[in-house]
């Protein structure tokens, strides 16, 4: 089957820790901190968008995928809920910025949370269908939540790419499964700047209900067990809820810490697992299963079971790895920079 | 006054792969790309993709920025030498402007680095931040 030849990742310098964003609006940081387990969030400066992220995570997964030139790309699929444009493609700007044009096929998708893994999902299709030698997944977000909302103190940035390939793999896809119903869980409607949301019942029968469903699909469809794995990444909307979503399975703590992000990154939308995947193969050794189920809104999970191969341990260290861009190098701004970083302030100009 | 989106995608090349020319006679590399090498009229060029490390030669901070980088400002504007020698000029970004020092090594990284207005086009390509890894 089709699997991963080279991975990266990209994320913002700048963090706003949740008692900056609590002092603002007379929210309980305390509460936030313990109820949803979030602790700060990452937040792109002006210049960087989905297409900036995408472009420096795709740049990396090249220099993993070591001998794949831009040109033999046969498709770039972009995941995420923040295109820059409204119409106008994400893919045909990084594609270009790659050197992948102009023999190539481009969509940019979309399905709340969960783009980024249905980007990698249709690209290893293509592998497996015969169709192309490479394929490109991004799922990246610059994620909106809007001023006061309880989202304001999750939403966040960041990208993570994937080739794919059949040869020279860095993790084989033993298994997918897809999971999805119609759920109106969370949504944002043309000219809206910000998306909405039904409070708590996008857990249980939201997150929940999907994810599980998703993860106890795939596992007898493999006729596997939660202790078979070395790791599990789950979509991080906060930091609680992959954590419940894990322990309820049968899944441990260890094996969901490499991936487990949001507590200090936040959520990065369609982003979210497959960046906690790259911060997982960073750390991943040969032979190690790794678990991998999406959430997107609206409703659906994506699944992956992954087995990672020998040749990680020569492309590991090859670029940056995704801890070092969640913990180092760090610049803490004020509510002030965050609003005006995000473009919440209105100027009448 | 921003720039026109016909321009800008002329120059992607540059722009967002920093591609370069490099002359076989004199193995001088120019950026932007020349079509003659002006030191000996050769034609005979290869096309390069610089590096994307270097290190500031000299720089100057725009405190009173064009309209189109007022939000942004201020901000710094360096001459940096590639690791290959290429001498370019680029916006910094990711930096307090009181850190930026002559010597400071840079990346080079994929930013926007404009937008018309609030229905235009955007556009994007190289800027320099601290190298920290």
């Amino acid at each position: 089957m089709a699997g991963i030849v080279g991975y990266g990742a990209h994320l913002p310098r700048h963090r706003i820790k949740v008692e900056e964003i609590a002092k603002v609006w007379g929210a309980d940081a305390p509460s936030y901190k313990k109820g949803l387990m979030l602790r700060e969030k990452s937040v792109p400066p002006p210049d960087m968008d989905t297409i900036t992220l995408s472009v420096e995570a795709a740049r990396r997964a090249l220099v993993r995928a070591q001998n794949v030139n831009a040109v033999d790309i046969g498709a770039i699929y972009i995941g995420s809920e923040s295109h820059p444009y409204a119409v106008k493609p994400s893919g045909t700007t990084v594609a270009e910025a790659l050197g992948a044009t102009p023999d190539i096929h481009c969509a940019d998708f979309e399905f709340a949370c969960k783009a980024g893994s249905e980007a990698m999902y249709v690209a290893m299709s293509h592998i497996d269908a015969g169709q192309m030698d490479f394929a490109l997944a991004i799922a990246a977000d610059t994620s909106q939540g809007a001023p006061s909302d309880a989202l304001e103190f999750s939403a966040a940035a960041g990208a993570g790419a994937f080739i794919m390939g059949r040869e020279n793999l860095i993790a084989d896809c033993l298994y997918t499964h897809s999971y999805m119903t119609d759920m109106p869980d969370f949504w944002r409607r043309e000219h809206e700047f910000y998306p909405q949301h039904a409070g708590r019942f996008t857990g249980e029968e939201a997150y929940f209900a999907h994810t599980k469903g998703a993860t106890q699909a795939i596992l007898k469809k493999s006729n596997m067990k939660p202790e078979d794995f070395t790791y599990a990444v789950f979509h991080q909307p906060n930091g609680k809820f992959p954590q419940r979503v894990a322990l309820e399975q049968g899944f441990t703590q260890e094996q969901i810490d490499p991936g487990w992000l949001s507590p200090t990154l936040g959520n990065t939308y369609s982003g979210a697992s497959p960046i906690g995947l790259t911060a997982t193969l960073d750390v991943a050794k040969p032979g190690d299963m790794i678990l991998m189920c999406s959430y997107g809104s609206g409703a659906g999970s994506d699944a992956f079971i992954w087995k990672v191969t020998d040749r990680i341990d020569e492309v590991r260290d090859l670029t940056i790895k995704t801890r070092k861009l969640l913990e180092e190098n760090l610049t803490y701004i004020e509510y002030g920079t965050y609003a005006k970083f995000r473009r919440k302030i209105i100027k009448n100009a | 006054m921003t720039m026109f989106s016909s321009r800008n995608w002329r120059e992607y090349p540059q722009r967002y792969r920093m591609e370069a020319v490099k002359f076989k006679k004199s193995g001088l590399t120019f950026f932007p790309p020349r079509d003659i090498d002006p030191t000996n009229g050769d034609v005979e060029c290869e096309k390069v993709n610089l590096p994307d490390i270097g290190k500031i030669l000299t720089f100057t901070v725009v405190r009173i920025a064009p309209a189109q980088w007022g939000d942004v400002g201020p901000y710094g504007i360096a001459i940096v030498e590639l690791a290959d020698g290429t001498r370019l000029m680029g916006q910094m970004t990711d930096v307090d402007v009181n850190e930026i020092k002559i010597g400071m090594e840079v990346r080079v990284e994929f930013r926007r680095v404009q937008q018309e207005g609030h229905h235009g086009v955007l556009s994007y390509g190289y800027k320099f931040v601290p190298k920290w890894w």
